[in-house]
């Protein structure tokens, strides 16, 4: 079903074949949380890795930024339909902190400081296709933006892209985080517009 | 649409025929694809005004944003008896599902819009959870809902409602206007110890002010729900 609405296109915005279908371009970085914005002492952050045994694998801060680091530019789509493109950031690949582990699990859930949970594909974090970004722009993550760090999964509607991320746990099998148990798309494709369930 | 109406200058109620209408949940959101004659579309999400209960009808209020291409259609080209494309709702968390718990409501601007489907919810049920709404409003021109929430603030029994005005104050208004600050959710919202349930909408920096003063005060982070929006067109 298609309705065609008379009268309507006068004022369109200019039309670019880098914006996913339904997405609009935006300047401004917009602010997309569930809840209040959380404050993360550096001296109390850590980043975990745990298999699907339950062995962890962690990082404070320092050691985090010990780990080599990537600068990195790429268009971020937001399911609310911004999308800003050409963002650029700093951070340590996912591959990077993948490196000794062993895990035969194929689905992982994200965690954040606060609660927040997504699931991505393990796949989907790999091969240079995620990191987690601390620096954006040229400056410290501000927190109502992740900070002190997040996970940038660019290819992946934002929401996938977990603010103040602290761990990575590994999973046999995929579950629904906090937005896809709430009626989110579990894989959040942007090129195939996979913004809720049944996408 | 099978009617509208102006809530302020720059702000119109468009109340839709949706005949297979599922229901929904006071909070939740519709997105709207309108589509022009060559085949270019423009989507945008709008919060649901209206209550659960009105039965196929569906209200959004959409506020005009300056060059915004949907709301400035919405608002001023669509008329009575015209489709547009709707999908919906949408939207698990933001959600107010008739609980036992108080309710604190803080709107900036149209922000009002989601928590306004929750207070007319709550009238519908007769609701007794004493519910309380902050509105973050530049002027009071600028109120949505004005004269409803004035009734329903006779009317529904535990309700009340504080504007909070930026610009500029009614005359005789006991405040100066400002943005809210820690004595304005000090005074006017609830104790920590009351555990209300906690909506704010609205604009970020309203958003992120709210929501940083009442953690300060000693909410439960948990307990504060937040829906945000750019201002972008």
């Amino acid at each position: 079903m298609s309705i065609i609405n008379a009268g309507f296109g006068g004022r369109r915005r200019s039309s670019r074949p880098d914006l996913p279908p339904g997405q609009y371009l935006t300047e401004d970085f917009p602010v997309l949380s569930a809840g209040p914005t959380p404050r993360v002492p550096l001296d109390r952050w850590s980043f975990t890795i745990t298999d699907e045994a339950g062995k962890k694998t962690s990082w404070n801060w320092d050691e985090f930024n010990a780990l080599p680091q990537e600068d990195f530019t790429v268009d971020i789509h937001c399911v609310t339909k911004w999308s800003k493109l050409g963002t650029t950031w700093r951070g340590v690949a996912i591959d990077t902190l993948f490196e000794n582990i062993e895990s035969t699990a194929d689905f992982t859930m994200v965690h954040g400081y606060g609660g927040y949970t997504t699931n991505v594909p393990l796949e989907d974090l790999l091969d240079g296709k995620a990191w987690v970004a601390h620096t954006f722009d040229g400056e410290p993550l501000h927190p109502e933006h992740g900070g002190p760090a997040r996970l940038v999964v660019p290819h992946l509607y934002f929401w996938k892209s977990a603010k103040w991320v602290n761990g990575i746990e590994m999973l046999p099998q995929d579950e629904p985080g906090f937005w896809e148990e709430a009626g989110y798309n579990m894989y959040g494709d942007p090129w195939r517009e996979q913004r809720y369930q049944g996408d | 649409m099978a009617e509208s109406r102006w809530e302020t200058s720059s702000a119109r109620t468009l109340v839709l025929d949706v005949p297979d209408w599922p229901g929904h949940l006071p909070g939740q959101h519709v997105d709207v694809r309108l589509t022009a004659p060559d085949g270019y579309s423009a989507q945008r999400s709008y919060s649901i005004a209206s209550s659960w209960t009105d039965g196929g009808k569906v209200e959004l209020t959409v506020q005009r944003v300056e060059d915004g291409e949907v709301s400035s259609y919405l608002d001023d080209t669509l008329e009575v008896g015209q489709p547009i494309e709707l999908r919906g709702p949408v939207g698990g968390w933001f959600v107010w599902r008739n609980d036992p718990a108080p309710v604190l409501l803080l709107g900036g601007g149209s922000g009002v819009v989601p928590l306004m489907s929750m207070i007319r919810a709550r009238g519908d049920v007769r609701g007794k959870q004493p519910f309380r709404l902050i509105y973050s409003v530049r002027t009071p021109q600028d109120v949505l809902y004005a004269d409803e929430l004035k009734r329903r603030v006779r009317d529904d029994p535990g309700l009340d409602v504080h504007f909070a005005y930026t610009r500029a104050v009614p005359d005789g208004w006991p405040e100066k206007p400002g943005r809210i600050n820690v004595p304005t959710l000090n005074t006017h919202g609830w104790p920590p110890d009351f555990a209300p349930d906690v909506f704010i909408c609205g604009p970020t920096p309203f958003v992120e002010t709210a929501a940083d003063i009442l953690v300060a005060l000693g909410h439960d982070p948990k307990k504060i729900r937040t829906e945000r929006f750019g201002g972008t067109p």
